[in-house]
């Protein structure tokens, strides 16, 4: 469990670094985790890590490891559900790590920000999930491996009501299928 | 129709719909024959109308299973005064701090004694214990002014049911004295919200207009979302994740069961009955482009695509008359209200102010359609179905989805809290008056009024 932690604590950084090498849109450098903050999808309690503490290739874990903690997601701005260059990089090694595991199936989550209605959101998010979905097809993963859901408003990432947290989460997650 | 007619029918009606044969209340005098139609007053929030409502009587107490009757002339008295005071249109008293009338004055008010409070109108009334155990409550409405009765009233309802009858007694007093239709006994279907804000449980929920019978019907294991009741109330149409995945179940009240609307591996979403619950009008999203369909409630039939735009089309609501839809799309590049017929045809943008414009609900009085407006703040509001005569109601950082009482002169919605994204439901006149929080167990969200109860 400490040596999760740990490790948690270096992805963390090792992904903020890489995020704000990005510059991603108009979010510069990604705010420190704020207290009450739940990134989502994170590994923490991944029954693909062995008790040794080593991640089990092809896992969800994994993936994470491989694309890092913000690789495995891709943002937008208010209202779009457009793919730009850094999605597609960001897309791309998503798409490299799929190809060392070929029977692995991926959903892309689909979400908007809290400052939506209920219903237009729905759509917006499974916009979203199909841009990235369409995006990993047309660089070669089959369709058939990639489902698409989308959570609307109903699953924040950042918790707070401010640009930085909406911009954290208009977003398309990839996340593997155990 | 002369006031003694109305009221005869209504009675009668009422008596047959709750399946008794046992005659209107006590066979009371014959109302004082009303010569005149009953007057339209405009729905006019500023003049409120002073009312008392003294315990109903009991002449023979005896106990019920909801209580001794004594007791329930008092809570109908109760349910009364309160409907009437968060109408708005009503400053009430009693039955707390009035004293107790004596059977006789049920139908021979003190007239003077209700001048000197003062006040304007007088409800009184009565509860009986049948040999049958249900009870038989009476319900008069007397203005003081004019020392006439202008109401009258009686129900035979199960113990159970005690509080119907108060609203239907408020009803009736609410719709002679505004002119307006009645909205009280009615019923209303939404999301019970709790847990922390990434990780929202969010439950099926029904409670009656006044918060009153609450039952939670899902149990919160998967995310319930829009609910819907069917005209009839027995059904309801909501989302669910319970197979992972939004989807739309029409969720049958008696036996508990729920089935899909349509088969297919879209999500579907935003679900609306037509007027005569024949029909379900939904959005579904294929290969991330969403659109409005229509499908029959039956579960046979195929759905019918009645838009075909490039961009999100959402939502919708009937005309009362089942002819139109209004719908939001977002074609234009922003969301904005559209009308259409119901067959999909004539799709024409009414919304041009500012900002965009989402959640549009027709009003079972055809007259307006309510919205929410998105220009910063999420406020809700109204405009003509020309999109004409807009009129924003509240000013709140989040007000969202409005739904109609079943008169249509109220709306409720649900307000988000900036920060913690606490949700509660809210209700306002068409005025923008009376703005109030419904009581509910936890927050709440998404509700949906149901029609009036037979």
């Amino acid at each position: 469990m400490t040596k999760n932690t740990i490790k948690m604590a270096a992805l963390l950084l090792a992904s903020t670094a890489f995020v704000a090498g990005c510059g991603k849109k108009e979010v510069d450098t990604l705010p420190p985790e704020a207290q009450g903050t739940n990134y989502g999808q994170t590994p923490t309690a991944d029954p693909n890590a062995n008790a040794a503490g080593q991640t089990i290739p092809g896992s969800q874990e994994d993936f994470l490891q491989q694309v890092g903690q913000f690789g495995d997601r891709i943002l937008f701005e208010t209202d779009r559900f457009n793919v730009d260059a850094e999605d597609q990089a960001t897309l791309q090694r998503q798409a490299q790590w799929l190809a060392q595991y070929p029977s692995t199936r991926i959903t892309v989550e689909g979400h908007a920000d809290e400052r939506g209605t209920r219903d237009y959101n729905l759509a917006l998010g499974e916009r979203r999930a199909n841009s990235a979905k369409n995006f990993l097809v047309s660089i070669g993963v089959d369709a058939s491996r990639i489902q698409t859901v989308s959570y609307g408003k109903e699953r924040p990432s950042a918790l707070g009501s401010d640009e930085q947290a909406w911009a954290q989460n208009r977003r398309a997650v990839t996340v593997t299928i155990r | 129709m002369s006031l003694f007619a109305l009221n005869w029918k209504l009675a009668s009606f009422l008596l047959l719909i709750l399946g008794t044969q046992a005659a209107i209340a006590q066979t009371p005098p014959p109302p004082t024959p009303a010569t005149d139609e009953p007057e339209l007053v405009e729905f006019d929030t500023s003049k409120t109308r002073s009312i008392a409502v003294p315990a109903l009587v009991a002449p023979s107490p005896a106990d019920t299973p909801a209580g001794n009757s004594a007791a329930l002339g008092r809570q109908i008295a109760e349910v009364i005064s309160s409907d009437l005071r968060a109408s708005g249109v009503f400053d009430t008293q009693g039955p707390n701090g009035l004293r107790m009338i004596g059977l006789a004055e049920v139908t021979a008010p003190q007239f003077e004694y209700w001048k000197a409070r003062p006040v304007e109108q007088l409800v009184q009334g009565f509860v009986r214990v049948g040999g049958d155990g249900n009870l038989t409550v009476g319900c008069y409405l007397y203005d003081v002014g004019f020392g006439n009765e202008t109401t009258r009233l009686g129900f035979n309802v199960p113990p159970r049911e005690w509080r119907r009858a108060a609203h239907k007694c408020a009803d009736a007093i609410y719709a002679r004295l505004t002119g307006e239709l009645p909205f009280f006994d009615s019923r209303i279907a939404y999301i019970a919200e709790s847990g922390p804000k990434n990780k929202r449980i969010k439950r099926l929920a029904i409670m009656d207009s006044d918060g009153a019978n609450h039952r939670f019907i899902t149990n919160g294991q998967s995310t319930a979302l829009t609910p819907r009741f069917s005209p009839s109330y027995k059904s309801i149409l909501y989302l669910s994740y319970v197979d992972g995945n939004p989807r739309i179940y029409v969720y049958d009240i008696d036996t508990g069961r729920q089935r899909l609307i349509t088969q297919s591996n879209n999500p579907t979403f935003a679900p609306r009955w037509s007027p005569d619950g024949q029909t379900i009008l939904y959005s579904m999203a294929v290969s991330g482009n969403t659109d409005v369909y229509k499908i029959s409630a039956s579960g046979n039939g195929a759905p019918v695509k009645l838009t075909s735009s490039p961009g999100i089309d959402v939502g919708g609501s009937f005309s009362p008359d089942g002819r139109q839809i209004v719908f939001e799309s977002d074609r234009s590049g922003s969301q904005q209200i559209y009308v259409m017929n119901a067959d999909g045809s004539n799709q024409r943008r009414i919304s041009f102010g500012a900002g965009r414009y989402a959640t549009p609900e027709w009003s079972p009085r055809a007259d307006l359609i309510a919205f929410t407006r998105i220009a910063g703040d999420f406020r809700v509001g109204t405009m003509r179905p020309d999109g004409s005569g807009e009129r924003l109601l509240t000013n709140s950082w989040q007000d969202e989805a409005p739904t109609w009482a079943p008169n249509g002169r109220v709306i409720q919605f649900f307000r988000t809290a900036k920060g913690s994204g606490k949700a509660s439901i809210w209700q306002v006149d068409l005025t923008g008056s009376n703005e109030r929080q419904l009581p509910t167990p936890v927050d709440g969200s998404d509700p949906a009024w149901g029609p009036i109860l037979p």
